[in-house]
């Protein structure tokens, strides 16, 4: 069995993307065997062994009722990868069936506000002392204030996501 | 209930489910079973909606055996209730699609 590390950002807009780009590795081999800041390791497997998932929780990692969440989707098959901050990150052997997280637009909903609520908790705190800091130290102020500009703009493009599914809702679930 | 409601695919299933009771891998067997394949409840949507249901008292958790970590749940009666006012519900959609479109009416009691 080899191993390899990659290091490689994800805007949190593009969670989807980091999900399917860790499933095209799997699909060559490369199965996802743990997590960390901007980086992913990976063991050689067999090609397309496993499917990755991965969601952000609703809080800590360590609060007990993700203890309890995480324990419920190892109790379906899935194993359980790592964490970064409040982002879990799922593998599930593709012989023990097919794997998701969320099978209906109303849960993926929730799951889009999650995201929007921690941006917006972020963003606000990065709002606050950025224009606080401008008062008070000049122009060191405004990295904040970039902070919640790109935050803010994150919040958007999930909003986006968002409306995509409320709009999708009307006609189906 | 004197509520209107229509409840989701995933709903239905869980408390159809549950007349037996099951941990969360069990009841997902169970849809996908009753339904040929066709209900695949994931399982973040379905621990997101045993945590809604238990809160409206329509399923409620069993006591674990000891050295389980797995949480059995099991319908109340409330929730039967709720499942049989559905299966009016269902019932008119059908007998509706079925006399407009000019199918046979397979709940009516005439032949023809």
């Amino acid at each position: 069995m080899a191993r390899q590390t990659i290091r490689k950002w994800f805007w949190v807009w593009d969670f989807e993307k980091e999900e399917k780009w860790l499933n095209d590795m799997a699909a060559t081999g490369w199965t996802l065997d743990g997590v960390g800041w901007c980086r992913y390791d990976f063991k050689t497997t067999e090609a397309d062994e496993y499917t990755i998932r991965l969601e952000m929780l609703d809080k800590s990692v360590y609060a007990a009722g993700s203890q309890e969440y995480i324990d419920f989707v190892e109790q379906t098959g899935a194993e359980y990868v790592g964490n970064v901050i409040k982002w879990v990150y799922f593998r599930k052997k593709k012989e023990l069936g097919e794997f998701e997280l969320f099978s209906d637009i109303d849960s993926k909903i929730k799951h889009l506000n999650r995201i929007i609520a921690m941006l917006a908790i972020i963003g606000g705190a990065n709002l606050l002392i950025g224009i606080t800091g401008f008062a008070r130290v000049g122009y060191m102020g405004l990295i904040n204030i970039g902070c919640a500009a790109v935050l803010a703009f994150a919040a958007y493009l999930i909003y986006r996501k968002k409306k995509k599914l409320q709009n999708e809702r009307v006609w189906r679930e | 209930m004197g509520e209107n409601i229509a409840l989701t695919e995933a709903v239905y299933y869980i408390l159809l489910s549950l007349n037996t009771p099951l941990h969360g891998y069990g009841i997902m067997q169970m849809a996908d079973e009753l339904s040929n394949g066709r209900v695949k409840l994931a399982a973040g949507t379905l621990y997101g909606a045993l945590n809604t249901l238990c809160d409206k008292g329509w399923i409620k958790e069993l006591p674990t055996e000891a050295g389980s970590r797995r949480k059995e749940y099991c319908i109340t009666e409330s929730g039967k209730k709720v499942l049989l006012d559905e299966l009016d519900r269902l019932r008119q959609l059908v007998n509706n699609g079925e006399m407009i479109l000019n199918r046979r009416n397979t709940y009516g009691t005439s032949d023809n």
